[in-house]
């Protein structure tokens, strides 16, 4: 598949540290082009994380089984070891997290922490990686940069903290940013800062960028295509105004009908969907969903679905999709 | 309107955030700073802010799980904690739910002696009490013979949060004290949860204080709604007053920065620029005049009290009071 | 609500595996720490049917047979410098060991669990007055401690008794009282506030059941501590006296035949190390039993 800069086919994730194995990802395909945001929207649980972390290999290597492929940039990552892999962290892919205080080193200044990812990936001065630091301050704004670079971590408020993290993770030009719930720790005000940031960024690098989130709301201000995942699989993808506007998936459904929004007409109840999210050690042998799903028929427990077309370039995993209502 | 329930005034927590060496506090946190709201029978008062705004401090003293600094709490007209109305009789009036429903049940406890526990503490005998367990177990929507021998930790998150439920409604007490109740749940569950809330609050004629940070859940649950920032009231009115029609500029750029769900409409500009300012040296004046697009000299000289701009809505903007000083303040009242 | 109390009680509630039972199931998949927990089972056994085992009067020594070596006829492990049968004094010795181990972990258990909890669960000036005192003596190196207090108390098993207990309350005391710390903060207790328990409702019901298993591990972390500190208190002549059988007695009295008959002066210290590994490995495998999460 030319153009395409990520691209994942048949993902399984297995942790097998446990006392019984856990697939939390199953069987993901996901292609992502150069510039492209997509993101992968889910509840705890969903596999989004897991399918985002597997894409640096940041899970233990003796406790995980990953089967399938994936490739960045022509790079197939799972066959990468040692020095090619830490070469491949952070300079083709790398990674922004919801808690920074957890990804930035307490001990080091921002500054010396962006300067040594430089240098690590790259031949050049100390000056030079000072100076490029200083230009990423500025690019994320950072009010006084100077003087931040010289900062500690827990110095900085919370979305100064983001901002140092993305700077962070944009050291080395990356062609692919992995989001991992980066605004969900943050206030509202702030949010929306950051994920303004993010979306400029993104723009003006050519950055390619993966965004996991759990809120569709921000997946809906940030993303061109949105892939809802469910019990470790993707089971709707789609432009972000076909999956809003007509999802058809019933969990997808489900997730845009519950959302309480505008006042509460007298006696009016939210929709819900019913039961809770699966045990993922004891998943049922068909479709995950069937089990909370108005729709569901003996064929949807029996098999899992295939992605069935349903527009263009939009895909879900439901044998049911057409008895979903098409909004006005 | 008739009396208020439960009246909050003058309300003052401060926290020592550096010692010195005899454990004197040097500087501190008000995380609290003159808080004044009134409860209604019956009603939801919504309280939003972000992150270090004192909402759940606030939380936490009306249930006298800190001690305030000042300030008095009046129910149905008598001081709590006074000879009229010892903490102990208030108490059973009001029941808090918090956030973590894992951290909120203790895990030694099956969920029926969790629930029990309370009615069994105000001398309730433990066949009753657990009866009664079962008994709201069933009303929140757990099967007992099912649930009531099970551990928290069998639980999914959202069954565990109408365990908490229950639990806080075991003493029959007349206000709950919801602290971001479905903050932590899955948005497949979270609305399952909501629902429960507003059945359980017609059957039992319960009043809410409802403290969340998602500004789309406080609009569908609440009444009122009070805007706090860096410990101080903002603004407090009516949810679609409010809502519509904001009159702090602060609580504008809150609600200003919800997301559109409409990827035709994405935001363009952020409402407000920085973080919300530590509360260990907080701006001296209007806490907000920092990140202001209005600000002017008299909001960093003098902190603005809340003046009612319309029934039941009050706002501490120097904008809204006449004579303050502000060039966009209304011209006095002949 | 009124219609609440008259309510049918259920009959047939499914009731889930206590904690535990739960954490008993999970001890039982870990094979170390089963093991483990068999050797100290058998040492303890060994400690209580020593008449039964011991194929000699373990003080009772023959001039002509002295440090015999390793697989002797009729002495399968060998004799010490004055003769003795060197099994019958192993298994003697598992009794003064195990006890000397054991006891003073015990009430220092009783001691510094009741300081740190009371310290965690009253905070303020409490938790500064009690902590602090525990932290001068946390100063000193344990070994030291132990062989200042038995050198003031004077030899002699009950005053080594006292010296280890006094050198184990200050962690004890550290563990129950940052625990119970974190257990006071967390919202179950809040929320047991909320209701209007008192003080002594809470501590019963919401914080004892949570601490004690956590601050009992440690404690039984501290066992193989306590006999290698006890072990180097009767070397050092502080503790145990001459003849009576002790794993660190016997490793100081046969070690001027190191060089005649090395793997006979080794069993002690063989013992005491089988011993102290089996507790480690013992508690550790409780602690992650005991370590169930949502």
């Amino acid at each position: 598949m030319n153009g395409a800069l990520l691209e994942i086919r048949g993902l399984r994730v297995t942790f097998t540290g446990g006392a019984r194995p856990v697939r939390a990802v199953d069987g993901v395909d996901l292609a992502l082009a150069r510039g492209e945001v997509v993101a992968l929207l889910g509840e705890s649980g969903s596999g989004k994380t897991v399918t985002l972390r597997s894409v640096l290999r940041l899970h233990p290597e003796d406790r995980t089984r990953i089967e399938g492929a994936i490739r960045v940039d022509g790079v197939d990552v799972l066959s990468l070891s040692g020095e090619a892999l830490s070469d491949f962290r952070g300079r083709v892919a790398s990674m922004i997290f919801q808690e920074p205080m957890l990804a930035l080193d307490p001990v080091y200044t921002l500054g010396d922490q962006i300067v040594e990812a430089i240098l690590r990936h790259e031949q050049v001065t100390a000056r030079e990686a000072r100076a490029r630091a200083l230009r990423l301050f500025e690019h994320v704004r950072i009010p006084s940069p100077e003087r931040r670079l010289d900062s500690y971590p827990h110095e900085l408020s919370g979305g100064m903290r983001q901002r140092a993290m993305i700077a962070l993770a944009l050291a080395c030009n990356p062609k692919l940013l992995l989001a991992d719930e980066p605004t969900t720790a943050l206030d509202a005000t702030v949010q929306v800062q950051i994920l303004l940031l993010l979306r400029e960024l993104q723009r003006e690098l050519g950055l390619a960028m993966v965004f996991v989130t759990h809120d569709i709301s921000v997946a809906v201000e940030v993303a061109d295509r949105i892939a809802v995942m469910y019990a470790g699989r993707i089971v709707e993808i789609g432009a972000v105004r076909d999956v809003i506007r007509t999802p058809r998936h019933p969990y997808t459904a489900g997730l845009l009908a519950t959302r309480a929004h505008g006042g509460r007409l007298s006696g009016r109840r939210l929709a819900t969907i019913p039961g809770s999210p699966p045990d993922l050690a004891d998943l049922p042998p068909g479709c995950a969903f069937a089990p909370r799903c108005a729709l569901a028929v003996d064929a949807c427990r029996a098999a899992a679905p295939e992605p069935v077309e349903v527009g263009a370039g939009h895909t879900a995993r439901c044998i049911r999709a057409e008895r979903l209502p098409t909004p006005a | 309107m008739s009396a208020p329930l439960l009246e909050v005034r003058g309300l003052v927590k401060t926290f020592p955030a550096r010692r010195d060496l005899f454990g004197r506090a040097t500087s501190v946190v008000s995380a609290v700073d003159g808080v004044d709201f009134d409860l209604y029978e019956g009603e939801t008062l919504g309280v939003v802010g972000e992150s270090g705004c004192g909402k759940s401090t606030t939380a936490r003293l009306l249930l006298h799980l800190l001690d305030a600094t000042a300030g008095t709490i009046r129910f149905e007209g008598r001081t709590v904690g006074s000879r009229e109305l010892p903490w102990k009789a208030f108490r059973r009036q009001v029941q808090i739910v918090f956030q973590d429903s894992y951290a909120s049940l203790n895990p030694r406890l099956t969920v029926a002696e969790s629930v029990a526990f309370g009615p069994r503490v105000h001398g309730v005998p433990r066949a009753e009490a657990e009866a009664r367990a079962h008994e709201l177990l069933a009303r929140v929507g757990l099967e007992p013979a099912r649930f009531a021998g099970r551990f928290p930790h069998e639980l999914s998150g959202g069954q565990r949060q109408r365990v908490n439920i229950a639990r806080a409604l075991a003493l029959q007490p007349r206000v709950l004290v919801l602290d971001e109740p479905v903050s932590a749940l899955d948005k497949s569950v979270e609305a399952q949860v909501l629902n429960l809330l507003l059945d359980l609050k017609d059957a039992f004629r319960l009043t809410y204080l409802f403290i969340s940070h998602d500004l789309e859940v406080v609009r569908y649950m609440s009444d009122r709604v009070l805007v706090m920032y860096l410990g101080r009231v903002a603004e407090i009115g009516p949810t679609e007053e409010i809502y519509r029609a904001s009159r702090h500029p602060y609580t504008t750029a809150l609600l200003a920065s919800m997301l559109s769900m409409d990827p035709d409409r994405r935001t363009e500009a952020a409402p407000i620029s920085g973080d919300p300012p530590n509360p260990i040296d907080p701006p001296p004046g209007c806490r907000f005049h920092t990140r202001c697009a209005f600000a002017e000299d008299v909001c960093a000289r003098r902190a603005p009290a809340p003046t009612a701009i319309a029934p039941g809505h009050a706002v501490a903007c120097h904008m809204s009071v006449a004579g303050s000083g502000h060039s966009r303040a209304p011209a006095r009242a002949a | 609500m009124s219609a609440v109390v008259s309510a049918p009680r259920e009959i047939a509630v499914v009731r889930s595996p206590g904690y535990w039972a739960t954490v008993a199931r999970r001890f039982l998949r870990d094979p170390v720490a089963v093991a483990a927990a068999l050797v100290v089972l058998a040492l303890v056994l060994m400690a209580v049917f020593a008449p039964l085992l011991a194929p000699h009067d373990p003080l009772q020594g023959m001039t002509l047979k002295r440090l015999r070596p390793v697989g002797t006829e009729g002495h399968p492990l060998g004799t010490d410098e004055l003769g003795r049968d060197m099994l019958s004094r192993l298994i003697y010795g598992a009794r003064i060991s195990l006890f000397m181990g054991i006891v003073p972990v015990f009430a220092a258990l009783a001691i510094g669990g009741a300081i740190g909890i009371v310290a965690g669960y009253a905070g303020g000036w409490t938790n500064s007055v009690l902590m602090r005192t525990m932290d001068v003596f946390f100063a000193f190196p344990s070994v030291l401690l132990a062989v200042a207090l038995a050198g003031a108390l004077g030899p002699g098993i009950a005053n080594s008794l006292i010296a280890l207990t006094l050198v184990f309350v200050p962690p004890i005391a550290r563990v129950a009282e940052s625990v119970t710390t974190g257990v006071r903060t967390r919202d179950y207790v809040e929320a047991a506030r909320a209701s209007g328990a008192g003080t002594f409702a809470i501590l019963r019901e919401h914080v004892l059941g949570n601490v004690l298993g956590p601050i009992f591990v440690y404690a039984m972390s501290l066992i193989a501590v306590a006999m290698i500190l006890a072990s180097g208190l009767s070397f050092l002549g502080l503790g145990v006296k001459p003849p009576q059988p002790d794993w660190g007695l016997m490793l100081n009295t046969l070690r001027t035949a190191i060089y005649t008959q090395p793997l006979v002066c080794a069993l002690p210290g063989v013992m005491i190390f089988v011993t102290s590994i089996s507790f480690n490995l013992m508690t550790d495998g409780l602690r992650s039993a005991m370590d169930i999460k949502a």
